[in-house]
């Protein structure tokens, strides 16, 4: 009894407080049950989940048969199916102490070295068939974690490098950033899918995922940089004169004073950026790299299943919104507990 | 202990030092006083390499103070410095402010940073503050931390540049008690300050400075009774 009465304060407190607000909280509520009913009998009622195209096309909802036939070409690509369990376990791996590692208590050497033989197996297992049948999630995720743990630190160098005092370093750090910035992510990518390859060596090859990797890294390097700079920027002068009068040398002073804060004043943009990269690899379809956005794209162009687009982009759009909005809470998570820690 | 000889400096065209001569022997107590935008700042700052001197020579505790980065970092060690902002790190806890450049820069051990950490937390009375983070204690508390953390570095001179500037009027004393101690133990120090009470009570000479020169340089008896300078009974009449 004394809950609902709760409940019902509750209510009135925050839908109906005065006539304004419960006319747009009325107008509300029945935007989202109209579009609740409509996703209720698309999704659920009217969808087939056993039958074949045909019953599909009959049918006024879903077409989940067509996510139970293709889902394992959208997640794996053409990696060999006999030995799916590779990239499966690869994942599970990887995932596993990706969770680990969100505490950040956990940090530590000795989980750097966990952290390099997880990824020494994962490659080993993704290696049971070559870099060019890799494809669908795995082949997403291997793209977009590499490109931001390793463009993360490279970013912190180009924003250090871009307030160096010496002028060389200097010009550099913003010419790079500032050209890298300046060009959009497809045309890096085709530079480096077919044009990087002209100026190699004759008999040289360098895989096509490795090129892609590589320019992911180096995009995603200058965006990272342009973000520590901003938090560089929010750090006071004096601590840095304080650090230096105490006989901290540069690398100290910027190892345990300044980038500590400067980093712990951008995890909030800094996770946006990571986000944005995460979703920015489907752009590697464009140089033919079966991750998640091609492999649902080419799943549509099977004569058997034609016209089930929806289906299949929707299916794809849930498991980039999971991760997505994982890293969303957990930069939520980290910001938190980093102004609790100051008090 | 310290050494200036016609020593100046310029912010691009405005010069804030003029022809600096200047030297303290160790264990004195100087404390530099003068109207804002007089260069008394910048002067210690040169001390201890944070502002680049253009001419003259700066010898501190034998070393010459040049380009070469080892005697930078010599001399950076030997000289501790206060600032008007405190400037502690605030992603750090009070002691860890205290042992981080005695771990990093000294290499000491772990047990011995913060053994020497909480001896110098006491002798400022604030070793009960010792887990928590700055941003936790007063202002006044937060100076003491900090001259506790400059001394953590076993230095042989303290520079204070308007250590009571920043605090409210009732947390100025427990800072200055803290200084005062401190000179009483030996320790050669130069303070800007305004504190002219402070300055009576520690100093062995006062200096009085304007428009990048010396104007004065006396005992505090001769500076408050019978100054040599017009511009300096001016600027006493002034702030008394």
């Amino acid at each position: 009894m004394k809950q609902s009465l709760a409940f019902a304060k509750w209510v009135k407190k925050s839908f109906l407080k005065n006539s304004k607000q419960t006319f747009l909280s009325i107008i509300l509520l029945c935007l989202i049950s109209i579009v609740l009913e409509k996703l209720l009998y698309w999704l659920f009622l009217n969808s087939v989940w056993l039958g074949d195209a045909n019953a599909c096309r009959e049918a006024s909802g879903a077409c989940l048969s067509f996510i139970r036939e293709k889902f394992v070409f959208i997640l794996f690509g053409l990696y060999p199916r006999e030995i799916l369990w590779r990239p499966i376990l690869a994942m599970i791996l990887f995932l596993t102490l990706l969770f680990y590692s969100l505490k950040f208590e956990r940090w530590n050497k000795s989980l750097v070295v966990v952290w390099l033989f997880n990824m020494g197996t994962c490659t080993w297992l993704m290696y049971g068939a070559p870099s060019d049948k890799w494809g669908g999630l795995p082949l997403t995720l291997i793209l977009s974690s590499v490109g931001i743990f390793i463009s993360y630190p490279l970013g912190i160098l180009l924003a250090l490098g871009r307030r160096s005092s010496l002028p060389i370093i200097r010009v550099f750090c913003v010419c790079y950033i500032e050209l890298i910035r300046g060009v959009p992510l497809i045309s890096v990518l085709f530079m480096a899918s077919v044009l990087f390859p002209l100026f190699l060596p004759e008999g040289m090859i360098i895989p096509k995922l490795l090129r892609a990797q590589v320019a992911i890294i180096l995009f995603a390097a200058a965006y990272m940089a342009e973000v520590v700079r901003g938090g560089l920027a929010a750090v006071e002068k004096g601590q840095i004169e304080a650090a230096q009068s105490l006989g901290l040398n540069y690398y100290q002073s910027m190892r345990f004073i300044v980038l500590p804060q400067a980093l712990k004043y951008v995890i909030a943009p800094t996770i946006n950026t990571a986000i944005g990269m995460f979703k920015d690899t489907s752009l590697v379809a464009i140089i033919a790299l079966f991750d998640l956005s091609l492999t649902t794209k080419t799943a549509l162009k099977d004569p058997d299943w034609l016209g089930f687009s929806v289906e299949a982009y929707l299916f794809a759009s849930i498991i980039y919104f999971i991760f997505c909005f994982s890293m969303g809470r957990y930069s939520l998570a980290l910001e938190k507990k980093f102004v609790e820690n100051k008090a | 202990m310290i050494k200036m000889q016609n020593v100046s400096k310029w912010f691009d065209d405005f010069q804030v030092l003029k022809n600096i001569n200047f030297s303290v022997n160790s264990g004195e107590k100087i404390v530099i006083c003068g109207p804002s935008g007089s260069g008394k700042s910048t002067l210690i700052r040169c001390l201890n390499a944070l502002e680049e001197h253009q001419q003259g020579s700066l010898e501190v505790d034998g070393l010459l103070l040049t380009n070469n980065l080892k005697n930078q970092q010599k001399i950076k060690q030997t000289v501790g410095m206060v600032f008007q902002q405190f400037n502690l790190f605030p992603h750090l806890t009070v002691l860890e402010n205290l042992t981080l450049s005695p771990l990093v820069v000294k290499k000491n051990s772990k047990v011995e940073a913060e053994t020497k950490a909480i001896e110098l937390l006491e002798r400022v009375k604030i070793a009960d503050q010792a887990s928590k983070y700055p941003a936790q204690l007063s202002g006044g508390q937060q100076q003491r931390v900090a001259i506790a953390r400059s001394l953590c570095m076993n230095p042989k001179l303290m520079l204070f540049d308007e250590p009571t500037s920043a605090l409210d009027p009732e947390m100025v004393k427990e800072v200055l008690d803290v200084m005062i101690t401190l000179a009483a133990e030996g320790m050669t120090m130069i303070c800007v300050t305004h504190e002219m009470n402070f300055a009576k009570e520690v100093a062995d000479r006062i200096i009085f400075m304007d428009e990048g020169k010396i104007i004065e340089d006396s005992s505090p008896d001769i500076f408050f009774t019978n100054p040599k300078e017009e511009r300096t009974k001016e600027f006493l009449s002034q702030i008394l």
